[in-house]
């Protein structure tokens, strides 16, 4: 029998949900870490018992936390994140040079391969990896050593690299995204990157089109097609189909192109997702609607997806990485919000149905698909 | 042996009980406490000074017999009722917000 897990991290610790493949009846297990803010929770895809956490504190600073068994008990693994050589500086908010000091870690990323390999996206923008399952961690430095390193300046939440992206098909292939530098692609296995942003256009930044500068807020992927994205900008919904040389927009008909997440269909590599927010400066649903918009054509024609979904006075917002998708048939969506509402779809999207209501504001959400 | 009581998130974090006995050679000062801390409690380090610089986290304070020692150097002697063990050293996480 088929299960599903969800790892739902958020500001007061993780939760874990599980159900069977009808994903109707719930089983809520957590607060684990209990008051630490989780950042993210994810699991292997070599070894679905293998999860890693990111657990931190404003008091305490940063944890990595593993399981072994799904979930169930977790130990701290190394907490070191130590920039390689001199760090150097990046711009600050108001552009004067700010040296690279380590906050937390993001988003962690295990290899589609081997349970004890992962990848940590932090802030201050960097990337580390561990290949003895998070007992060490080493930088990948070629990134922020490429040349555009001193002009990255900080999103409002930080300078932050919170997506990377493994290509099933090409071992040496990661994509990153920082906001708000943009998103960055190595093609040797993280040894050196170059930026992958022309044709995005930013027009509060100095030159719209610069090189860096750009507040990507989520790529995503289909494995079997790694070399079309899909990207929610901070402005605009943008798409590449040549793995991040060239990007056009395909926001289409949505009601306001600002958001946070975007995820892709498990079977439909043109099916994409993403919650429209207002804007900027107020961070909730247009209208106080909570909709879901999913276009089948890889984007510029957008349905609104509402079924089960709040549709008045609703004011949270959908986090970067708090949307995922589990590989049944049909296609499970799922999402958390800053209200701590977790909703799943088991129906890709159709319908909806909040999981659990009442959980601290909601930071990730990932799934894991179980035989 | 030097009494060391942990704030609960770090209690839990490090599977200790509210206070902690740790032996401490040579002279008591707070890098010595700390260092003996975060050996027996490898899943502490970094969570009271940063591991790389050794400063002490903004939001953490350190106190011994009725007195604030997060601005003692780090090398300075505890006083002698927390190096004999009749006074805890205590750890406190800062309070703060509205």
């Amino acid at each position: 029998m088929t299960n599903v897990r969800v790892l739902v991290g958020t500001r007061k610790g993780a939760f874990v949900l599980t159900a069977d493949g009808k994903r109707e009846q719930w089983d809520v297990a957590g607060p684990y870490f209990g008051g630490w803010e989780i950042y993210h929770v994810k699991g292997s895809p070599a070894d679905p018992n293998r999860l890693y956490a990111s657990q931190s504190s404003g008091w305490y600073g940063q944890q990595i936390q593993r399981s072994n068994d799904g979930g169930r008990t977790w130990d701290p693994v190394d907490n070191k994140f130590v920039y390689d050589g001199v760090p150097g500086t990046h711009q600050w908010y108001d552009g004067t040079p700010h040296p690279w000091e380590f906050k937390r870690v993001w988003h962690l990323e295990p290899s589609l391969t081997d349970p004890d390999t992962v990848y940590a996206g932090v802030e201050d923008a960097a990337l580390f990896r561990s290949t003895d399952g998070g007992l060490s961690w080493h930088e990948l430095a070629g990134l922020r050593g490429h040349g555009s390193g001193p002009h990255w300046q900080p999103g409002a939440g930080g300078l932050c690299l919170h997506t990377i992206l493994l290509d099933p098909g090409n071992p040496g292939r990661i994509f990153i995204a920082i906001s708000a530098a943009g998103a960055f692609r190595s093609d040797d296995g993280g040894a050196t990157w170059k930026p992958i942003n022309h044709g995005l256009i930013s027009q509060y930044i100095p030159e719209p089109a610069a090189e860096v500068g750009h507040c990507v807020h989520r790529i995503a992927m289909h494995r079997s097609r790694p070399g079309v994205l899909f990207m929610q900008k901070h402005w605009d919904v943008m798409r590449s189909d040549d793995a991040g040389e060239s990007w056009h927009e395909v926001s289409g008909n949505l009601p306001t192109d600002f958001g946070f997440p975007i995820d892709v269909h498990a079977h439909e590599p043109e099916t994409i997702y993403v919650v429209p927010i207002k804007s900027d400066s107020e961070h909730y649903p247009p209208e106080g609607k909570l909709r879901v918009y999913r276009s089948r054509t890889g984007g510029n024609e957008w349905e609104a997806l509402t079924r089960g979904l709040p549709q008045s006075d609703c004011y949270l917002n959908v986090l970067r990485d708090a949307m995922a998708v589990d590989s049944l048939d049909p296609c499970g969506v799922y999402f958390g919000t800053t209200g701590g509402q977790v909703y799943a779809s088991a129906n890709g999207g159709d319908h909806w149905a909040p999981i659990v209501r009442d959980l601290p504001a909601v930071l990730s959400v990932e799934v894991q698909t179980l035989p | 042996m030097i009494r060391v009581m942990l704030p609960a998130h770090l209690r839990t974090l490090a599977h200790a009980g509210g206070e902690v006995q740790i032996a401490v050679e040579g002279q008591a000062t707070q890098r010595s406490v700390l260092d003996a801390l975060e050996a027996r409690y490898p899943a502490l380090r970094g969570t009271l000074r940063d591991q790389v610089t050794q400063q002490r986290r903004p939001f953490v304070r350190f106190f011994a017999c009725e007195q604030d020692l997060s601005h003692e150097s780090p090398d300075a002697p505890l006083p002698d009722a927390v190096a004999s063990g009749a006074e805890p050293f205590l750890v406190i996480g800062a309070i703060a917000g509205g």
